[in-house]
């Protein structure tokens, strides 16, 4: 019986031709990505990363949903003139907390990985609301309506919550002071400032957006921009130890 | 608005007066299911946390009410027994979601087309974002790419599968409203999804942006269509199951699995849209490439290759080139695929051995393409002189050429040092274009001009000459499209590692951004080209239903075997 003979099997049998695509579409994927899970050397070991503060990720859900991702990565690639652009290349560790991830996949605007502490907050109010008043030739569109949206400390503690089910390790301190912080840190006069800092590791405390009242989505989102790539300390960083 | 009529054939089967009428369990069963959905969805709507969620739920409230409606007044104007599976021995097709399908399609893609527009003046002009955020290119983007690869594509497959599968097997379509649920729940997932991007609902997943519930109503509506198309192929009448329904079969048990592996979620509350995806960081960018890929792979590939396999034969009227190229091609093809994704992420934190993986394989994935690609075109073998005179043909061959064309293109940027300086640029964009515009969009323009006079049982086109200026135009508009971002992105990655003699950088990004411009303006006027080439080809298509020549039924005696 010659192998197109045998192929009939497939050619006349619905069931086993679908499970005969099952088993075939199932290998490639299978092998690469399951491995990811456990292989140690997936992640490196690397000091500083912490989940997002309160504020944090509040920015970063409305970097989400307005589709930032489509324009800018956030993945610097181990080659030369992008770690002088942009800064050290990008760690696997510096993602690891991000559901989804935001790695992008076209830079029509600069990669946003290490953005945080490069501008100053009036630079990011003035660009995000107006982006042609700093830079002429851009094609980004304006966001003046994230001024005058505020966020909702009441609700992101079930944020955190959620993210905790799913594998961010934040701890019960952090999710029962979530709304607190959250006014905290875009108040450096707020009395919870303090209490703040000591639960997330090199947060800032500043007023984002220079305006007074609850946190807008601007505070957010530059609280956000501000932190990004800032976590680790490259001159401890130990890139031979992490070598894969 | 079209009425009803214009898809629904009203059955003329004999009236049975000795059967008594009765709803049967579907009909009853889905109108309970429906009017309880309702009932949640009006309390979900009054109780939700946002606003879009409120508004999607109201909604599904009232797209409940109206299944059941239709159900209900559908019953009472149906004959007491349902449309029978032959007529004089002939098997008795259902055309009406076909109709349907085909209409969507139409209308999809050219909303589609216009909001790709749109974004591609925005890129040229900012201004036009208008500083609204319903409005502006991060919202709009996943718009246009759902619009045109799940709605428009996505109602292309429909169409055309479930009338291959039906000619093909020589059996009617399975179920009686099972069908019309794949098709208008399918649309109406579009609606939700696409909705919800205006409003912010999004999942931040490239192609993968529906929030979780449109991903519950789509998981829901996918198992129906493998339903109907699997029992169909059960029911066939032929010894074989055509070489096109394998890649239907694959298309769509691929896709679900796909779908179900890229978006488990984790809503904050059921009463609101947010949800976090369960994958995070290095784990989640494999998911989403291996999917991304894939979509690619099994939706905009598989998919429209089993409308080559079906429609260029039948066009030409030549059997396959090949039928044993037909065994590998497919094997080799769903195979290699699968593998294909961590191409998306070269140089990226995700580990070399993945990276390489997915290289090695985007490679040897040519050479099946390629067969699938010789396969097509050989099949017009003694049969040329056809592009000559038929527009339609010439259509779909010329989509084949432009499949192989993104086929070589897509390997050869996945090789790593090609992808340093292709990736994160518009050559990407182009690469996607080529493929999208030449070979899905054209395959599926050539199928939708067969298929509409066969569904509607029309002699032939309102216009073949119509035809032939959507031909041309259409294909300046992509040459325009994709000559302009090859151009574009070749030159950003260039500047982007561009060294000055003392060895700095040489451009700020802001120059390679300015740099894009006119290009930008080219693409868009590609882009334009190719929207009036779609709206010639739907006043074309109208038509043909408005005022085209009725096809004469040959007496049945006469009617030769498919």
């Amino acid at each position: 019986m010659s192998f197109w003979t045998r192929h009939q099997v497939f050619e006349k049998n619905s069931i086993i031709l679908i499970v005969g695509i099952l088993l075939v579409i199932a290998i490639g994927g299978l092998v690469e990505i399951t491995p990811l899970f456990y292989l140690k050397s997936t992640i490196e070991a690397v000091d500083g990363v912490r989940p997002y503060t309160p504020l944090e990720l509040a920015g970063r859900n409305v970097y989400v949903r307005e589709g930032c991702y489509l324009c800018h990565s956030q993945m610097i690639r181990p080659l030369r003139d992008e770690v002088e652009r942009y800064g050290h290349f990008s760690l696997a560790a510096e993602s690891m907390f991000d559901h989804p991830f935001q790695w992008g996949s076209k830079r029509t605007g600069p990669d946003l990985a290490r953005v945080g502490a490069k501008y100053s907050d009036d630079w990011h109010v003035t660009h995000l609301t107006n982006p042609r008043a700093i830079v002429p030739q851009s094609v980004m569109p304006g966001y003046p309506f994230l001024s005058s949206t505020e966020v909702d400390p009441s609700t992101i503690a079930d944020h955190m919550r959620t993210l905790r089910t799913v594998g961010v390790p934040y701890s019960d301190d952090q999710i029962a002071n979530a709304a607190a912080d959250m006014k905290a840190q875009a108040d450096p006069d707020n009395a919870g400032a303090d209490a703040f800092t000591k639960r997330y590791a090199k947060a800032v405390v500043r007023n984002f957006d220079g305006k007074t009242g609850t946190p807008t989505e601007m505070d957010a989102l530059i609280a956000y921009l501000q932190m990004l790539g800032t976590l680790v300390d490259f001159k401890l960083y130990n890139e031979k130890a992490n070598l894969r | 608005m079209v009425s009803g009529s214009v898809f629904f054939q009203r059955e003329s089967a004999m009236p049975q007066p000795s059967i008594s009428k009765s709803m049967t369990i579907g009909e009853s069963g889905l109108a309970v299911v429906f009017a309880v959905t309702a009932f949640l969805c009006v309390i979900a709507s009054a109780k939700a946390l946002d606003a879009p969620f409120a508004f999607h739920a109201a909604l599904g409230a009232a797209g409940s009410l109206a299944a059941v409606f239709f159900i209900v007044n559908n019953y009472y104007d149906r004959p007491a027994s349902l449309p029978a599976e032959e007529i004089n021995g002939r098997p008795n097709y259902n055309m009406g979601p076909i109709k349907f399908s085909s209409f969507m399609a139409m209308f999809w893609g050219i909303a589609g087309f216009l909001v790709g527009l749109i974004i591609a003046s925005q890129l040229a002009w900012p201004a036009l974002n208008f500083d609204l955020p319903w409005i502006q290119f991060g919202r709009l983007r996943p718009l246009h790419t759902s619009a045109v690869i799940f709605a428009f594509g996505g109602n292309v497959l429909l169409a055309t599968s479930f009338y291959v599968v039906q000619k093909s097997c020589r059996a009617r379509l399975a179920g009686y409203l099972a069908p019309w649920f794949v098709v208008v729940g399918y649309n109406f997932f579009i609606l939700v999804a696409g909705t919800g991007y205006l409003l912010g609902v999004t999942q931040g997943k490239e192609y993968a942006e529906p929030e979780w519930y449109s991903d519950l109503w789509l998981t829901i509506v996918w198992v129906v269509y493998l339903l109907v198309f699997l029992v169909t192929i059960i029911k066939r009448r032929e010894p074989h199951i055509f070489v096109a329904n394998w890649f239907y079969l694959a298309f769509i048990v691929t896709i679900a699995v796909l779908h179900l592996g890229n978006n488990p979620a984790l809503p904050v509350s059921i009463l609101g849209s947010k949800s976090y995806i369960a994958w995070g960081g290095i784990q989640d960018a494999m998911f989403q490439w291996w999917y991304g890929h894939n979509a690619v792979g099994f939706f905009l590939t598989a998919g429209f290759l089993a409308i080559m396999y079906y429609f260029i034969p039948k066009r030409a009227e030549r059997p396959i080139y090949s039928y044993r190229l037909s065994i590998i091609h497919f094997w080799a093809l769903i195979f290699l695929y699968i593998w294909a994704g961590p191409h998306h992420l070269h140089y990226t934190a995700l580990p070399d051995w993945t990276q390489t993986l997915g290289m090695t394989f985007s490679i040897m994935l040519w050479m099946p393409s390629w067969g699938g690609m010789i396969n097509g075109l050989m099949t017009l073998s003694g049969a040329w002189d056809k592009l000559r005179t038929d527009p339609v043909l010439r259509m779909l061959v010329v989509s084949v050429a432009f499949y192989g064309m993104s086929t070589f293109e897509g390997p050869m940027m996945s090789i790593k040092v090609v992808n340093s300086l292709s990736h994160y640029t518009d050559w990407t964009i182009g690469h996607v274009h080529s493929g999208a515009l030449g070979w899905v969009g054209f395959v599926s323009f050539g199928a939708l001009y067969c298929l509409v006079p066969w569904a509607w049982n029309r002699k032939g086109l309102y216009s073949l000459k119509l035809v032939n200026w959507h031909f041309w135009i259409a294909t300046l508009g992509i040459v325009l499209y994709i000559s302009a971002m090859w151009v574009s992105g070749i030159l950003q990655g260039l500047m982007w590692r561009a060294y000055t003699s003392l060895g700095f950088l040489e451009y700020s990004f802001i120059e390679t951004v300015e740099a894009m411009h006119p290009f930008y303006i080219i693409r868009a006027a590609g882009g334009a080209l190719f929207l009036i080439g779609s709206l010639i080809m739907a006043y074309n298509l109208w038509m043909t239903v408005r005022v085209g020549e009725q096809e004469v039924q040959m007496p049945v005696a006469l009617q030769p075997a498919e």
